[in-house]
Protein backbone atom coordinates (compact mmCIF):
# COMPACT_ATOMS: atom_id res chain seq x y z
CA UNK A 1 0.00 0.00 0.00
CA UNK A 2 1.41 3.29 -0.91
CA UNK A 3 0.15 6.67 0.45
CA UNK A 4 -1.51 9.20 -2.34
CA UNK A 5 1.05 10.88 -3.96
CA UNK A 6 0.52 14.18 -5.70
CA UNK A 7 3.47 14.63 -9.10
CA UNK A 8 3.87 18.66 -8.77
CA UNK A 9 3.37 19.18 -4.84
CA UNK A 10 1.37 22.33 -3.63
CA UNK A 11 3.93 22.73 -0.69
CA UNK A 12 4.95 25.87 0.50
CA UNK A 13 9.10 26.00 1.05
CA UNK A 14 10.74 27.15 3.60
CA UNK A 15 12.11 30.70 2.37
CA UNK A 16 8.61 31.59 0.86
CA UNK A 17 6.90 30.37 4.62
CA UNK A 18 9.36 32.11 6.50
CA UNK A 19 7.25 35.26 6.55
CA UNK A 20 4.15 33.20 7.48
CA UNK A 21 2.99 32.81 10.48
CA UNK A 22 0.59 30.44 10.63
CA UNK A 23 0.22 26.67 9.44
CA UNK A 24 -1.89 26.37 6.29
CA UNK A 25 -5.76 25.37 7.60
CA UNK A 26 -4.65 21.26 6.36
CA UNK A 27 -4.05 18.27 8.03
CA UNK A 28 -0.69 17.11 9.33
CA UNK A 29 1.66 14.40 11.07
CA UNK A 30 3.92 13.93 13.70
CA UNK A 31 7.25 13.11 12.38
CA UNK A 32 8.46 10.26 13.37
CA UNK A 33 11.81 8.45 12.43
CA UNK A 34 10.57 5.10 11.15
CA UNK A 35 8.90 7.23 8.76
CA UNK A 36 12.04 9.71 7.60
CA UNK A 37 12.87 7.63 4.42
CA UNK A 38 9.30 6.50 2.98
CA UNK A 39 8.43 10.40 3.31
CA UNK A 40 11.59 11.67 1.30
CA UNK A 41 10.54 8.74 -1.17
CA UNK A 42 7.56 9.41 -1.75
CA UNK A 43 6.68 13.31 -0.75
CA UNK A 44 3.31 12.59 0.45
CA UNK A 45 0.44 15.40 0.29
CA UNK A 46 0.03 16.63 3.39
CA UNK A 47 -0.48 20.06 4.81
CA UNK A 48 2.48 20.24 7.50
CA UNK A 49 4.63 18.18 9.69
CA UNK A 50 5.06 18.44 13.32
CA UNK A 51 8.57 17.44 15.28
CA UNK A 52 8.57 17.30 19.54
CA UNK A 53 11.37 20.38 19.69
CA UNK A 54 13.74 18.32 22.39
CA UNK A 55 14.22 15.10 20.15
CA UNK A 56 15.83 17.34 17.80
CA UNK A 57 18.23 19.21 20.03
CA UNK A 58 20.78 17.26 18.93
CA UNK A 59 24.19 17.98 16.95
CA UNK A 60 23.72 16.08 13.76
CA UNK A 61 23.07 13.28 12.03
CA UNK A 62 20.02 11.37 10.31
CA UNK A 63 17.06 13.70 12.69
CA UNK A 64 18.77 17.13 11.14
CA UNK A 65 19.05 15.34 7.51
CA UNK A 66 15.80 14.49 7.56
CA UNK A 67 14.30 17.33 8.88
CA UNK A 68 16.09 19.83 6.67
CA UNK A 69 14.69 17.95 3.60
CA UNK A 70 11.69 17.82 5.02
CA UNK A 71 11.40 21.20 6.03
CA UNK A 72 12.56 22.23 2.36
CA UNK A 73 8.52 21.08 1.53
CA UNK A 74 6.36 21.68 4.07
CA UNK A 75 5.13 23.83 6.36
CA UNK A 76 6.42 23.13 9.74
CA UNK A 77 5.31 23.16 13.18
CA UNK A 78 7.89 22.81 16.66
CA UNK A 79 5.41 21.32 19.51
CA UNK A 80 7.79 21.23 22.90
CA UNK A 81 7.31 18.42 25.82
CA UNK A 82 10.52 19.47 28.13
CA UNK A 83 9.92 23.62 28.69
CA UNK A 84 7.42 22.80 32.67
CA UNK A 85 5.85 26.37 31.74
CA UNK A 86 3.64 25.04 34.78
CA UNK A 87 6.64 24.14 37.04
CA UNK A 88 7.20 25.58 40.36
CA UNK A 89 10.98 25.66 39.01
CA UNK A 90 12.61 28.51 37.34
CA UNK A 91 12.58 28.32 33.57
CA UNK A 92 16.00 26.36 31.99
CA UNK A 93 17.42 29.22 30.63
CA UNK A 94 19.94 26.78 29.14
CA UNK A 95 16.67 24.92 26.99
CA UNK A 96 15.92 27.71 26.22
CA UNK A 97 18.42 28.93 24.24
CA UNK A 98 18.74 25.65 22.71
CA UNK A 99 14.89 26.10 21.95
CA UNK A 100 15.75 29.56 20.64
CA UNK A 101 18.28 28.00 17.87
CA UNK A 102 16.42 25.11 16.76
CA UNK A 103 13.47 27.80 15.92
CA UNK A 104 15.65 30.23 13.96
CA UNK A 105 17.27 27.24 12.07
CA UNK A 106 13.84 25.48 10.83
CA UNK A 107 11.72 28.80 11.02
CA UNK A 108 8.68 26.53 12.03
CA UNK A 109 5.64 28.20 11.42
CA UNK A 110 4.34 27.41 14.78
CA UNK A 111 5.47 26.45 18.20
CA UNK A 112 3.82 25.21 20.71
CA UNK A 113 4.00 23.59 24.29
CA UNK A 114 1.63 22.19 27.30
CA UNK A 115 0.15 24.23 30.28
CA UNK A 116 1.81 21.05 32.49
CA UNK A 117 5.36 20.71 34.22
CA UNK A 118 7.62 18.45 33.58
CA UNK A 119 10.39 19.07 35.27
CA UNK A 120 11.19 19.87 39.20
CA UNK A 121 15.04 20.96 40.63
CA UNK A 122 17.35 19.06 38.34
CA UNK A 123 15.19 16.64 37.54
CA UNK A 124 13.01 15.73 34.53
CA UNK A 125 10.16 13.94 34.55
CA UNK A 126 9.44 13.19 31.01
CA UNK A 127 5.57 14.11 31.27
CA UNK A 128 2.43 16.05 31.53
CA UNK A 129 1.34 16.69 34.95
CA UNK A 130 -1.25 18.64 36.04
CA UNK A 131 -1.19 22.37 38.46
CA UNK A 132 -3.94 23.64 40.01
CA UNK A 133 -6.18 26.21 38.71
CA UNK A 134 -6.09 29.38 40.99
CA UNK A 135 -4.24 32.78 41.07
CA UNK A 136 -0.92 31.61 42.18
CA UNK A 137 -0.68 29.36 39.00
CA UNK A 138 -2.25 31.64 36.77
CA UNK A 139 0.59 34.00 37.83
CA UNK A 140 2.97 31.73 37.50
CA UNK A 141 2.16 30.33 34.03
CA UNK A 142 2.10 33.71 32.66
CA UNK A 143 5.33 34.34 34.04
CA UNK A 144 6.86 31.94 32.29
CA UNK A 145 4.95 32.06 28.66
CA UNK A 146 6.16 36.13 28.86
CA UNK A 147 9.67 34.97 29.28
CA UNK A 148 9.36 31.97 26.15
CA UNK A 149 7.62 34.70 23.92
CA UNK A 150 10.21 37.67 24.55
CA UNK A 151 13.17 35.03 24.51
CA UNK A 152 11.71 33.42 21.20
CA UNK A 153 10.32 36.47 19.95
CA UNK A 154 7.38 35.14 18.84
CA UNK A 155 3.81 34.28 20.14
CA UNK A 156 3.28 30.73 21.24
CA UNK A 157 0.24 27.96 21.35
CA UNK A 158 -0.36 26.74 25.24
CA UNK A 159 -1.85 23.13 24.79
CA UNK A 160 -4.86 22.20 27.14
CA UNK A 161 -3.96 18.96 29.09
CA UNK A 162 -5.36 15.41 29.82
CA UNK A 163 -6.02 14.95 33.24
CA UNK A 164 -6.84 11.92 35.53
CA UNK A 165 -6.90 14.09 38.68
CA UNK A 166 -7.97 17.47 39.88
CA UNK A 167 -6.83 19.58 42.88
CA UNK A 168 -8.86 20.73 45.80
CA UNK A 169 -6.73 23.87 46.00
CA UNK A 170 -8.57 24.70 42.33
CA UNK A 171 -10.50 28.20 42.44
CA UNK A 172 -10.78 28.19 38.48
CA UNK A 173 -12.44 26.08 36.05
CA UNK A 174 -9.99 24.88 33.20
CA UNK A 175 -11.09 26.88 30.37
CA UNK A 176 -11.60 30.19 32.77
CA UNK A 177 -7.90 29.84 33.44
CA UNK A 178 -6.69 29.07 29.74
CA UNK A 179 -8.87 32.20 28.82
CA UNK A 180 -7.27 34.45 31.36
CA UNK A 181 -3.87 33.14 30.80
CA UNK A 182 -4.08 34.03 26.74
CA UNK A 183 -5.88 37.46 27.63
CA UNK A 184 -2.48 37.99 29.29
CA UNK A 185 -0.17 37.01 28.16
CA UNK A 186 -1.18 36.97 24.10
CA UNK A 187 -0.46 33.36 23.42
CA UNK A 188 -2.89 31.66 21.16
CA UNK A 189 -4.55 27.72 21.87
CA UNK A 190 -3.16 24.79 20.86
CA UNK A 191 -6.84 22.79 20.88
CA UNK A 192 -6.41 19.06 21.78
CA UNK A 193 -9.44 17.89 21.24
CA UNK A 194 -8.54 14.42 22.39
CA UNK A 195 -7.52 16.02 25.21
CA UNK A 196 -10.95 17.80 25.79
CA UNK A 197 -12.47 14.12 25.48
CA UNK A 198 -9.91 12.40 27.96
CA UNK A 199 -10.13 14.71 30.98
CA UNK A 200 -14.13 15.61 30.26
CA UNK A 201 -14.76 11.73 30.70
CA UNK A 202 -12.06 11.91 33.65
CA UNK A 203 -14.07 14.48 35.69
CA UNK A 204 -17.38 14.00 34.38
CA UNK A 205 -18.07 16.63 32.55
CA UNK A 206 -19.81 17.62 29.13
CA UNK A 207 -16.93 18.00 26.44
CA UNK A 208 -19.08 20.04 24.16
CA UNK A 209 -19.51 22.30 26.62
CA UNK A 210 -15.50 22.52 27.66
CA UNK A 211 -15.34 23.60 23.90
CA UNK A 212 -17.93 26.25 23.66
CA UNK A 213 -16.25 27.91 26.92
CA UNK A 214 -12.65 27.98 25.75
CA UNK A 215 -11.47 30.81 23.96
CA UNK A 216 -11.77 29.12 20.27
CA UNK A 217 -11.16 32.84 18.63
CA UNK A 218 -7.46 31.91 19.19
CA UNK A 219 -6.98 28.47 18.44
CA UNK A 220 -3.95 27.92 16.22
CA UNK A 221 -3.64 24.43 16.14
CA UNK A 222 -5.58 21.47 16.52
CA UNK A 223 -4.40 17.81 17.94
CA UNK A 224 -6.21 14.81 17.88
CA UNK A 225 -5.35 11.62 19.04
CA UNK A 226 -6.16 8.09 20.06
CA UNK A 227 -6.55 7.21 23.75
CA UNK A 228 -6.30 4.08 26.20
CA UNK A 229 -9.21 2.98 28.72
CA UNK A 230 -9.03 2.09 32.14
CA UNK A 231 -11.12 2.21 35.66
CA UNK A 232 -10.59 4.18 38.44
CA UNK A 233 -10.61 3.20 42.22
CA UNK A 234 -14.32 3.67 41.54
CA UNK A 235 -15.10 1.44 38.49
CA UNK A 236 -15.99 4.23 36.57
CA UNK A 237 -14.10 4.73 33.20
CA UNK A 238 -10.35 6.60 33.50
CA UNK A 239 -9.23 7.36 29.98
CA UNK A 240 -5.27 7.82 29.49
CA UNK A 241 -3.67 10.30 26.94
CA UNK A 242 -1.95 7.35 25.32
CA UNK A 243 -1.05 8.39 21.58
CA UNK A 244 -0.79 5.07 20.93
CA UNK A 245 -4.31 4.08 18.99
CA UNK A 246 -6.35 5.80 16.09
CA UNK A 247 -8.29 8.50 16.91
CA UNK A 248 -11.57 7.52 18.63
CA UNK A 249 -14.87 7.99 17.14
CA UNK A 250 -16.32 10.13 20.07
CA UNK A 251 -13.17 12.45 19.29
CA UNK A 252 -13.80 12.44 15.65
CA UNK A 253 -17.37 13.55 16.52
CA UNK A 254 -16.18 16.46 19.24
CA UNK A 255 -13.50 17.86 16.24
CA UNK A 256 -16.54 18.16 14.00
CA UNK A 257 -18.25 19.83 16.64
CA UNK A 258 -15.17 22.27 17.24
CA UNK A 259 -14.49 23.23 13.18
CA UNK A 260 -18.02 24.63 13.38
CA UNK A 261 -17.27 26.92 15.88
CA UNK A 262 -13.87 27.32 15.23
CA UNK A 263 -13.18 27.23 11.40
CA UNK A 264 -10.90 25.17 8.89
CA UNK A 265 -7.34 25.01 11.51
CA UNK A 266 -3.92 23.08 10.50
CA UNK A 267 -4.76 19.94 12.57
CA UNK A 268 -2.42 17.27 13.45
CA UNK A 269 -2.42 13.33 13.92
CA UNK A 270 -0.86 12.94 17.03
CA UNK A 271 0.83 9.53 17.69
CA UNK A 272 3.59 8.56 19.54
CA UNK A 273 3.40 5.21 20.89
CA UNK A 274 2.92 1.92 18.59
CA UNK A 275 4.23 3.46 15.32
CA UNK A 276 2.21 2.57 12.91
CA UNK A 277 3.55 2.57 8.84
CA UNK A 278 2.82 5.48 7.38
CA UNK A 279 0.00 4.79 5.23
CA UNK A 280 -2.11 4.24 8.47
CA UNK A 281 -1.43 8.11 9.96
CA UNK A 282 -1.70 9.13 6.52
CA UNK A 283 -5.32 7.67 6.17
CA UNK A 284 -6.15 9.55 9.58
CA UNK A 285 -4.97 12.99 8.11
CA UNK A 286 -6.95 12.66 4.98
CA UNK A 287 -9.83 11.68 7.14
CA UNK A 288 -8.77 15.02 9.40
CA UNK A 289 -8.21 16.86 5.72
CA UNK A 290 -11.58 15.80 4.52
CA UNK A 291 -13.67 17.20 7.37
CA UNK A 292 -11.57 20.64 7.14
CA UNK A 293 -12.65 20.79 3.43
CA UNK A 294 -16.58 19.60 3.90
CA UNK A 295 -16.05 22.59 6.37
CA UNK A 296 -14.84 24.90 4.43
CA UNK A 297 -17.13 24.36 1.72
CA UNK A 298 -20.07 25.13 4.29
CA UNK A 299 -18.54 28.10 5.15
CA UNK A 300 -18.35 29.39 1.59
CA UNK A 301 -21.76 28.42 0.76
CA UNK A 302 -23.19 30.05 4.01
CA UNK B 1 5.81 26.29 47.14
CA UNK B 2 5.43 22.32 48.44
CA UNK B 3 2.21 21.39 45.83
CA UNK B 4 4.90 20.20 43.33
CA UNK B 5 8.00 18.53 45.91
CA UNK B 6 5.12 16.93 47.89
CA UNK B 7 3.68 15.45 43.89
CA UNK B 8 7.28 15.10 43.07
CA UNK B 9 8.66 12.89 45.90
CA UNK B 10 5.07 10.76 45.51
CA UNK B 11 5.80 10.40 42.41
CA UNK B 12 9.66 8.86 42.48
CA UNK B 13 8.61 6.48 45.71
CA UNK B 14 6.33 4.21 44.88
CA UNK B 15 5.99 3.40 48.91
CA UNK B 16 5.14 7.21 49.32
CA UNK B 17 0.90 7.96 49.80
CA UNK B 18 -0.17 10.31 46.73
CA UNK B 19 -0.04 13.87 47.74
CA UNK B 20 -2.92 14.90 49.98
CA UNK B 21 -4.45 17.96 47.64
CA UNK B 22 -5.91 15.90 45.00
CA UNK B 23 -9.66 15.05 44.37
CA UNK B 24 -11.72 13.07 42.43
CA UNK B 25 -15.55 13.91 41.08
CA UNK B 26 -16.55 10.28 42.56
CA UNK B 27 -15.17 10.23 45.64
CA UNK B 28 -12.99 7.39 44.27
CA UNK B 29 -9.74 6.94 45.65
CA UNK B 30 -7.04 9.74 44.12
CA UNK B 31 -4.10 7.38 44.55
CA UNK B 32 -5.99 4.74 41.54
CA UNK B 33 -5.42 7.87 39.53
CA UNK B 34 -1.82 9.34 41.03
CA UNK B 35 -0.63 5.94 39.73
CA UNK B 36 -1.20 6.87 36.44
CA UNK B 37 1.03 9.53 36.11
CA UNK B 38 3.84 7.51 38.61
CA UNK B 39 3.40 4.41 35.84
CA UNK B 40 3.67 7.29 32.73
CA UNK B 41 7.04 8.55 34.67
CA UNK B 42 8.36 5.30 35.09
CA UNK B 43 7.56 3.20 32.03
CA UNK B 44 8.18 6.10 29.59
CA UNK B 45 11.98 6.33 30.66
CA UNK B 46 12.22 2.29 30.22
CA UNK B 47 10.71 2.52 26.88
CA UNK B 48 13.66 5.27 26.15
CA UNK B 49 16.25 2.72 27.82
CA UNK B 50 14.55 -0.10 25.78
CA UNK B 51 15.10 1.99 22.50
CA UNK B 52 18.60 2.58 23.68
CA UNK B 53 19.65 -0.63 24.44
CA UNK B 54 17.52 -3.28 22.31
CA UNK B 55 20.50 -5.85 22.14
CA UNK B 56 21.15 -5.78 25.95
CA UNK B 57 17.59 -6.19 26.17
CA UNK B 58 17.85 -9.32 24.21
CA UNK B 59 20.61 -10.94 25.90
CA UNK B 60 18.73 -10.64 29.32
CA UNK B 61 14.95 -10.72 28.12
CA UNK B 62 12.78 -8.24 27.87
CA UNK B 63 11.06 -8.75 31.52
CA UNK B 64 14.13 -9.07 33.55
CA UNK B 65 15.71 -5.66 31.50
CA UNK B 66 12.70 -3.88 32.77
CA UNK B 67 13.03 -4.83 36.12
CA UNK B 68 16.51 -3.48 36.22
CA UNK B 69 15.58 -0.96 34.39
CA UNK B 70 13.12 0.13 37.10
CA UNK B 71 15.80 0.12 39.19
CA UNK B 72 17.86 2.15 37.57
CA UNK B 73 15.47 4.82 36.95
CA UNK B 74 14.33 5.20 40.33
CA UNK B 75 18.46 5.35 41.11
CA UNK B 76 19.34 7.93 38.40
CA UNK B 77 16.32 9.49 37.05
CA UNK B 78 16.90 12.04 33.88
CA UNK B 79 18.94 15.60 34.45
CA UNK B 80 18.25 16.50 30.89
CA UNK B 81 14.97 17.42 28.95
CA UNK B 82 16.43 15.64 26.11
CA UNK B 83 16.55 11.93 26.11
CA UNK B 84 18.11 10.57 23.39
CA UNK B 85 21.25 10.30 25.73
CA UNK B 86 19.62 8.95 28.72
CA UNK B 87 21.11 6.06 30.55
CA UNK B 88 24.56 7.35 29.81
CA UNK B 89 25.55 5.45 32.93
CA UNK B 90 23.33 2.41 32.80
CA UNK B 91 26.79 0.78 31.34
CA UNK B 92 28.51 1.50 34.71
CA UNK B 93 24.89 0.56 36.97
CA UNK B 94 24.71 -2.72 34.99
CA UNK B 95 28.52 -3.66 35.45
CA UNK B 96 28.15 -3.44 39.52
CA UNK B 97 24.47 -5.12 39.17
CA UNK B 98 24.61 -8.55 40.89
CA UNK B 99 22.08 -10.18 39.16
CA UNK B 100 23.98 -10.02 35.88
CA UNK B 101 27.34 -11.83 37.29
CA UNK B 102 27.05 -14.78 35.11
CA UNK B 103 26.70 -12.42 31.68
CA UNK B 104 29.78 -10.42 32.32
CA UNK B 105 29.66 -9.16 28.68
CA UNK B 106 26.26 -7.25 29.28
CA UNK B 107 28.34 -3.86 29.99
CA UNK B 108 30.26 -4.11 27.36
CA UNK B 109 27.94 -4.63 25.01
CA UNK B 110 25.46 -1.58 26.34
CA UNK B 111 28.66 0.73 25.89
CA UNK B 112 29.04 -0.28 22.22
CA UNK B 113 24.84 0.60 22.42
CA UNK B 114 25.49 4.11 23.67
CA UNK B 115 27.70 4.84 21.33
CA UNK B 116 26.23 3.70 18.38
CA UNK B 117 23.63 6.43 19.54
CA UNK B 118 26.09 8.89 20.18
CA UNK B 119 27.76 8.43 16.75
CA UNK B 120 23.76 8.78 15.43
CA UNK B 121 23.30 11.88 17.19
CA UNK B 122 26.66 13.24 16.68
CA UNK B 123 27.32 16.58 14.47
CA UNK B 124 28.13 16.55 10.93
CA UNK B 125 31.63 16.96 10.13
CA UNK B 126 33.43 16.63 6.55
CA UNK B 127 35.75 14.16 7.03
CA UNK B 128 39.50 15.21 5.78
CA UNK B 129 39.76 14.16 2.14
CA UNK B 130 42.25 10.52 1.50
CA UNK B 131 45.00 13.31 -0.21
CA UNK B 132 45.29 15.79 2.61
CA UNK B 133 45.65 12.91 4.72
CA UNK B 134 48.13 11.37 2.49
CA UNK B 135 50.15 14.92 2.25
CA UNK B 136 50.00 15.46 5.93
CA UNK B 137 51.93 11.81 6.23
CA UNK B 138 54.60 12.56 3.67
CA UNK B 139 55.76 15.30 5.89
CA UNK B 140 57.87 12.56 7.53
CA UNK B 141 59.59 15.15 9.78
CA UNK B 142 56.40 16.23 11.01
CA UNK B 143 54.82 12.80 11.87
CA UNK B 144 56.15 12.67 15.54
CA UNK B 145 54.28 15.65 16.33
CA UNK B 146 51.16 15.08 14.18
CA UNK B 147 47.78 15.68 15.99
CA UNK B 148 44.73 13.24 14.20
CA UNK B 149 41.16 14.98 15.06
CA UNK B 150 38.72 12.27 15.00
CA UNK B 151 35.10 12.78 13.61
CA UNK B 152 32.56 13.43 16.70
CA UNK B 153 30.98 10.30 15.86
CA UNK B 154 33.89 8.20 16.67
CA UNK B 155 33.73 6.15 19.74
CA UNK B 156 35.57 3.06 20.70
CA UNK B 157 34.95 -0.13 22.78
CA UNK B 158 38.03 -1.96 24.00
CA UNK B 159 36.60 -5.30 25.87
CA UNK B 160 37.41 -8.83 26.90
CA UNK B 161 34.39 -10.25 25.37
CA UNK B 162 33.44 -10.83 22.11
CA UNK B 163 31.36 -7.25 21.73
CA UNK B 164 31.24 -7.08 18.10
CA UNK B 165 29.80 -10.78 17.68
CA UNK B 166 27.62 -10.93 19.91
CA UNK B 167 25.96 -7.22 18.87
CA UNK B 168 26.14 -8.46 15.11
CA UNK B 169 24.72 -11.62 16.29
CA UNK B 170 21.74 -9.42 17.43
CA UNK B 171 21.62 -8.09 14.00
CA UNK B 172 20.53 -11.29 12.31
CA UNK B 173 24.16 -10.90 9.88
CA UNK B 174 25.97 -13.38 12.05
CA UNK B 175 25.08 -16.72 13.82
CA UNK B 176 25.12 -16.71 17.42
CA UNK B 177 25.81 -20.11 18.21
CA UNK B 178 29.34 -19.75 16.66
CA UNK B 179 29.64 -16.66 18.98
CA UNK B 180 32.75 -17.70 22.03
CA UNK B 181 31.32 -14.38 24.01
CA UNK B 182 34.69 -15.18 26.17
CA UNK B 183 36.85 -13.86 23.21
CA UNK B 184 38.34 -10.13 23.30
CA UNK B 185 37.56 -8.03 21.08
CA UNK B 186 37.18 -4.14 20.39
CA UNK B 187 34.72 -2.09 18.49
CA UNK B 188 35.23 1.13 16.59
CA UNK B 189 31.86 2.87 16.59
CA UNK B 190 31.76 5.50 13.54
CA UNK B 191 28.84 7.51 11.54
CA UNK B 192 30.36 8.43 7.85
CA UNK B 193 27.28 9.86 6.85
CA UNK B 194 23.57 8.42 7.70
CA UNK B 195 24.56 5.17 8.87
CA UNK B 196 26.44 4.51 11.66
CA UNK B 197 28.84 1.53 11.44
CA UNK B 198 30.10 -0.89 13.99
CA UNK B 199 33.91 -2.26 13.01
CA UNK B 200 36.25 -4.98 14.44
CA UNK B 201 39.39 -3.58 14.89
CA UNK B 202 42.21 -5.96 16.50
CA UNK B 203 43.85 -5.30 19.45
CA UNK B 204 46.70 -3.03 18.16
CA UNK B 205 44.64 -1.22 15.75
CA UNK B 206 42.24 -0.55 19.07
CA UNK B 207 44.88 0.65 21.24
CA UNK B 208 46.21 2.88 18.57
CA UNK B 209 42.80 4.62 18.18
CA UNK B 210 42.55 5.09 22.09
CA UNK B 211 45.70 6.70 21.94
CA UNK B 212 44.25 9.04 19.21
CA UNK B 213 40.72 9.43 21.00
CA UNK B 214 43.12 10.53 24.31
CA UNK B 215 45.09 13.41 21.78
CA UNK B 216 48.98 11.60 22.09
CA UNK B 217 50.45 12.63 18.64
CA UNK B 218 50.26 9.75 15.55
CA UNK B 219 53.99 9.03 15.95
CA UNK B 220 53.82 8.77 19.73
CA UNK B 221 50.45 6.72 19.58
CA UNK B 222 52.04 4.59 16.49
CA UNK B 223 55.40 3.79 18.15
CA UNK B 224 53.82 2.71 21.43
CA UNK B 225 50.92 0.16 19.99
CA UNK B 226 53.82 -1.11 17.55
CA UNK B 227 56.08 -1.65 21.07
CA UNK B 228 52.58 -3.42 22.96
CA UNK B 229 51.32 -5.27 19.65
CA UNK B 230 53.97 -7.09 17.81
CA UNK B 231 51.43 -7.55 14.24
CA UNK B 232 50.51 -3.53 14.94
CA UNK B 233 50.02 -2.37 11.36
CA UNK B 234 50.10 1.12 10.55
CA UNK B 235 49.35 1.64 7.23
CA UNK B 236 46.08 -0.65 7.65
CA UNK B 237 44.37 0.97 10.68
CA UNK B 238 44.61 4.79 8.85
CA UNK B 239 43.52 2.87 5.25
CA UNK B 240 40.71 1.56 7.68
CA UNK B 241 40.19 5.60 9.48
CA UNK B 242 40.25 7.28 6.04
CA UNK B 243 37.65 4.74 4.74
CA UNK B 244 35.46 5.26 7.43
CA UNK B 245 35.50 8.96 7.38
CA UNK B 246 36.69 8.98 10.80
CA UNK B 247 39.44 11.80 10.37
CA UNK B 248 38.53 15.31 10.65
CA UNK B 249 41.26 17.30 10.57
CA UNK B 250 45.71 16.78 11.34
CA UNK B 251 47.44 19.26 12.26
CA UNK B 252 51.39 19.83 13.18
CA UNK B 253 52.38 22.55 15.59
CA UNK B 254 49.90 24.84 14.77
CA UNK B 255 49.54 24.18 10.85
CA UNK B 256 46.16 22.92 10.18
CA UNK B 257 44.85 20.70 7.21
CA UNK B 258 41.07 20.58 6.94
Amino acid sequence: MKAATSPVPQFCGAPACAQDATLPPRAGVGLKPEHFRHIVETWPDLGFFEVHAENYMVDGGPYHHYLTRIRERYPLSIHGVGLSIGGESPLDNAHLDKLAALIERYAPQSFSEHLAWSSHGEVFLNDLLPVPYNAETLQRVCDHIDLVQARLKRRMLLENPATYVEFATSTMAEPAFITEVLRRTGCGLLLDVNNVYVSAVNHNRDPYATIRALPLNAVGEIHLAGFAREQDGKGDPLLIDSHGSPVAQAVWQLYEFALHRVGSIATLIERDNDIPPFDVLFAEAQQAEYMLGAHTVRAVAA
Amino acid sequence: MNGQQEFFDALLNPGQAAPTCLTTWNGSDPAARFAVYRNNVVVSLIDALADTYPVTQELVGEEFFRAMARLFVNAEPPRSRMLAFYGETFPAFIEHFPPVASVPYLADIARLEMLRVRAYHAADEAALAADAIALALADIEGLPDLLVEVHPSVGLVQSQYAVVSLWAAHQEVADISTVDPYVPENSLVVRPYLDVEVIRLNSGAADFVARLLHRQSLGFAAEQASQSHADFDLAGILGLLIQSHAISSMKTSGKTRK
